[in-house]
């Protein structure tokens, strides 16, 4: 039984582990208010890295941390100068997305090149502990402490007393000031992006060696966990970030200690969202501020939407209905059902996304809970399959709404990140809740679409079932954008302060936006749970999230027909392309960065 | 005098801090019905804090604000537009992807009924309802709002109805400020404060807005008007408050105000003057 100062210990060096990516991340959002979901890719990176140097060329621990810190170092630069430096002048969200499709495609690269497996990474120290009181504190605990406040010492004096540093300061204050006094706002860019992928990369190295392992599904938790510590200790602000990162180690170490491992990450995100919602801009900010009046349409892109004629979406939507009718192998069927299933979450997260402007990346915890609603009431309360799917629409519809409402009050990339961590938090819940969700073990046996006692079980009828929910969905959703409340959640989305200051409550628009694409998304969820007849944890993912936000992107924000239209695109061209399905989330985060670029108010347009 | 026996807007000591600096700082001001006050004074004096701070958008470190006798100190932006507050923006704040349509209509926001049922808890969820089925009361209610709608673009000549279903966005400067303040008529204010409606608009486009804020005056509006045009002000003003550095310097009519030299001290540069203003 490890000791409290163990856990005290263990903190504070994983806390360690946590700044250097926490730092970083700081430090970008400090100059170009910037959430770089990329960061944890860089990490990764650095973690491969390592492990080539390590086990391949068999460096000497200080040539390794070096190696990985200049490789890194690349790979940031790279990032900043290709990825990002084009953007400079488009809307808010265009630079967000194209972190999310880098680290998408560095991910996918990483995992392509070396192989989902994880890999042992030796830390080249040697195995001794010392006695310290009643713990104990090994090499490795002291290099990353070392590390830790050796980069530390090194990004205060640059901060403080370099030139350039002092650029960097200057353009966190003040971008436009900055500007006029004559800082080249590109070098900046590119010292930040570089220090923080160097930083990155070596504390994905270090935590490789600390756990002994590596493998590629580092990168989201890493993500996760620097920009819970960032934003705990108040986004951009340098030091905080770093206070966060301790605490956070801390938290979740003595978490572990009181409620065992698997509660780990839970009280991460739960602390993030206590932070997020208590004090919105960090534990140590500074006085509330109404942010700067924007000119006109700068969170979207603004674009003239495609208007396709009603009679053409007619004999779309009639040819896709009789399809089946016609000699179709089962495989196109399949296909299109994963299309319509997609297309209901596209639906719900167009509308919550583009419509509303709350741009979710947590939103395939509304499938989840739609799907386990839906699964548990069949298979425990018996109740027949359609309305146990109308049960998961409406608990998602409802618990999604309820766990979001707190962060209503959030905006632009915030709504991201609180939206991100109560995706992973519905997702730990349905792990650690054994009693109703059957834990790790998931549901299995759950029973086949039905309707009116009727088993759906030909590909044909599950198509058309699918179809009709779909376009249903889709009428609905039109409709609505048709009514007042179409043009009100489109005002908040253009300017939440113009549109409080014409009457329009915030939290009642956002949660009756959540309500409807709850919902959708539930709904679709519930659908999915008895196609598949199992699920668990883990089947609705935040891969998932990130597809359905490239669908949404790709056919127009908010644009009812484009959700579908970028459904049957995304998910049927790999089809016919006959893409390796390792290939395919590598395609989804090119498509994504190409689409933020070239044409970031999609296919068919922003409505 | 009579009038300020029965103010509809009355701030009393009015003061907000931004970290040591005291944008705002002691402000009383009495604005009765059908009166029309301009504030003016140099960048950074502390108008818009002060618009701010009547319309709920921030809240003051002291002070007190109340509207036809009730405190609404520190109410919320949406309970004071209800309560017939509108504003407009200084540097503007029409909704750029929506139509001029769509943007006004948001003004008449408040004034939805049929489609709002005032029924605690499930409103919103009945609101939803109704705008899903839209029953002939909503359909009603919607059109008669959107013939509203046209007649006020109308006030503004063939600037916006020909470009009704143009998104904002693509409107020029001073077309979104004739947005603005056709949303802000849209609400039927009580008290309309205006922050600066003729920046950056040239000679003919500020008379016509001039021409446009003296009919709502002859009309019975109640307006708090921030405008850098002395001469407009001097035309429209019932009275003028001069801000100077978050205090008020000077109060009173035109003539008298544009004539203090304290106010063209305060223009001019800041000399010797600081025991005169303590002792003011």
């Amino acid at each position: 039984m490890s000791s409290w100062l163990d856990y005290t210990i263990n903190g504070l060096i994983v806390g360690n582990v946590y700044a250097l990516v926490a730092v970083g991340l700081a430090l970008i959002f400090g100059v170009s208010r910037l959430i770089n979901f990329a960061q944890g890719s860089i990490y990764l990176v650095g973690a491969y890295i390592g492990w080539v140097a390590v086990v391949q060329l068999h460096t000497p621990l200080p040539l390794t941390i070096l190696v990985v810190a200049v490789a890194a170092a690349l790979v940031g630069l790279i990032i900043e100068r290709f990825g990002l430096r084009p953007l400079q002048n488009s809307v808010r969200i265009a630079p967000l997305l194209a972190t999310i499709g880098i680290s998408f495609v560095l991910d996918q690269l990483v995992m392509l090149t070396f192989s989902p497996n994880p890999r042992a990474l030796p830390s080249q120290l040697p195995d001794v502990r010392f006695q310290v009181g009643n713990g104990t504190i090994g090499p490795l605990d002291l290099l990353i402490a070392g590390v830790g406040i050796t980069s530390a010492l090194l990004l205060f004096v640059f901060l403080r007393y370099s030139k350039l540093g002092w650029a960097v300061r200057a353009t966190a204050q003040d971008r436009d000031a900055a500007m006029q006094m004559g800082v080249d706002v590109n070098r900046v860019n590119q010292a930040v992006f570089g220090i923080a992928a160097a930083l990155g990369g070596v504390s994905g190295m270090l935590v490789g060696m600390y756990y002994n392992q590596i493998d590629t599904a580092m990168s989201l938790q890493a993500t996760l966990k620097g920009v819970v510590a960032e934003v705990v200790g108040g986004a951009g602000n340098v030091p905080g970030a770093v206070i966060g990162s301790l605490l956070l180690g801390l938290v979740e170490s003595y978490g572990v200690a009181v409620f065992g491992t698997s509660y780990r990450n839970l009280f991460a995100f739960l602390l993030l969202v206590v932070v997020l919602v208590l004090r919105p801009n960090g534990l140590f900010a500074s006085a509330r501020q109404a942010p700067p009046e924007p000119l006109t349409g700068t969170f979207i892109a603004p674009s003239r939407p495609v208007r396709i004629p009603r009679w053409a979406l007619l004999v779309a939507a009639g040819g896709f209905a009789i399809l089946p009718l016609f000699p179709v192998s089962f495989y196109v069927l399949q296909t299109l059902i994963n299309a319509w299933l997609l297309g209901m979450l596209a639906l719900s997260l167009t509308l919550v996304a583009g419509t509303i402007g709350q741009v979710s990346l947590g939103h395939a915890a509304l499938l989840a809970i739609g799907a386990y609603t839906s699964a548990l009431l069949s298979l425990t309360l018996s109740v027949p399959v359609g309305l146990a799917i109308i049960g998961g629409g409406l608990m998602s519809a409802a618990l999604g709404t309820l766990l979001i409402s707190p962060s209503f009050r959030l905006r632009g990339h915030y709504v991201s990140i609180a939206t991100l961590a109560i995706g992973e938090i519905v997702s730990l819940v349905i792990l650690n809740w054994e009693s109703v969700t059957r834990g790790p073990i998931g549901i299995s046996g759950i029973p086949p679409l039905s309707l009116f006692g009727y088993d759906l079980i030909s590909p044909t009828s599950i198509y058309w079932f699918s179809l009709a929910v779909m376009v249903v969905l889709a009428l609905l959703q039109a409709r609505l954008l048709g009514s007042h409340l179409g043009r009100s959640f489109r005002a908040i989305r253009d300017d939440d302060i113009a549109a409080r200051a014409y009457g329009l409550s915030l939290n009642r628009y956002k949660s009756l936006a959540f309500i409807f694409g709850g919902f959708a998304a539930g709904v679709s969820g519930g659908i999915a749970a008895h196609l598949y007849s199992y699920i668990n944890h883990e089947t609705f993912n935040t891969q998932q999230s990130i597809l359905a936000l490239t669908v949404v992107i790709l056919g127009g924000l908010g644009n009812v027909v484009g959700a579908i239209v970028g459904s049957v695109a995304l998910v049927g061209l790999p089809e016919v392309f006959r893409l390796a399905a390792e290939y395919r989330i590598l395609i989804y985060g090119i498509v994504l960065l190409l689409l933020v670029r070239f044409r970031p108010q999609g296919l068919l347009g922003t409505i | 005098m009579a009038e300020q026996l029965d103010p509809m807007l009355s701030l009393r000591g009015l003061t907000r801090r931004f970290g040591g600096l005291t944008a705002v700082d002691v402000i009383d001001l009495d604005l009765a019905k059908g009166e029309l006050i301009s504030i003016i004074g140099p960048n950074g004096a502390g108008k818009t804090t002060l618009f701010n701070l009547v319309t709920g958008l921030d809240r003051p470190d002291a002070g007190a604000v109340s509207f036809e006798g009730q405190d609404i100190t520190g109410l919320s932006p949406e309970r004071l537009a209800a309560e017939g507050i509108a504003r407009t923006f200084q540097l503007g704040r029409v909704f750029g992807n929506l139509s001029v349509m769509d943007n006004v209509l948001i003004g008449a926001h408040t004034r939805l009924r049929a489609v709002k049922p005032a029924v605690p808890v499930i409103g919103p969820l009945l609101e939803m309802g109704l705008a899903l089925l839209r029953p002939a009361s909503v359909r009603a209610e919607e059109e008669r709002l959107r013939e509203e709608v046209k007649a006020i673009l109308a006030r503004f000549g063939e600037r916006l109805l020909p470009r009704i279903d143009q998104p904002a966005y693509s409107l020029s400067y001073a077309n979104r400020r004739r947005v603005e303040i056709a949303r802000a008529l849209a609400l039927k204010p009580r008290l309309l404060l205006l922050d600066e409606p003729t920046a950056g608009m040239n000679p003919t486009e500020t008379a016509e807005m001039q021409g446009l804020v003296a009919e709502l005056k002859v009309e019975g509006l109640t307006i708090l008007l921030i405008e850098h045009k002395l001469e407009m002000v001097m035309r429209l003003s019932d009275r003028v408050i001069v801000m100077d550095e978050g205090r008020k310097i000077a109060e009173g009519p035109g003539e008298a105000v544009r004539n203090d030299p304290k106010v063209i001290e305060a223009y001019l540069g800041h000399g010797l003057t600081t025991e005169q203003e303590s002792a003011a």
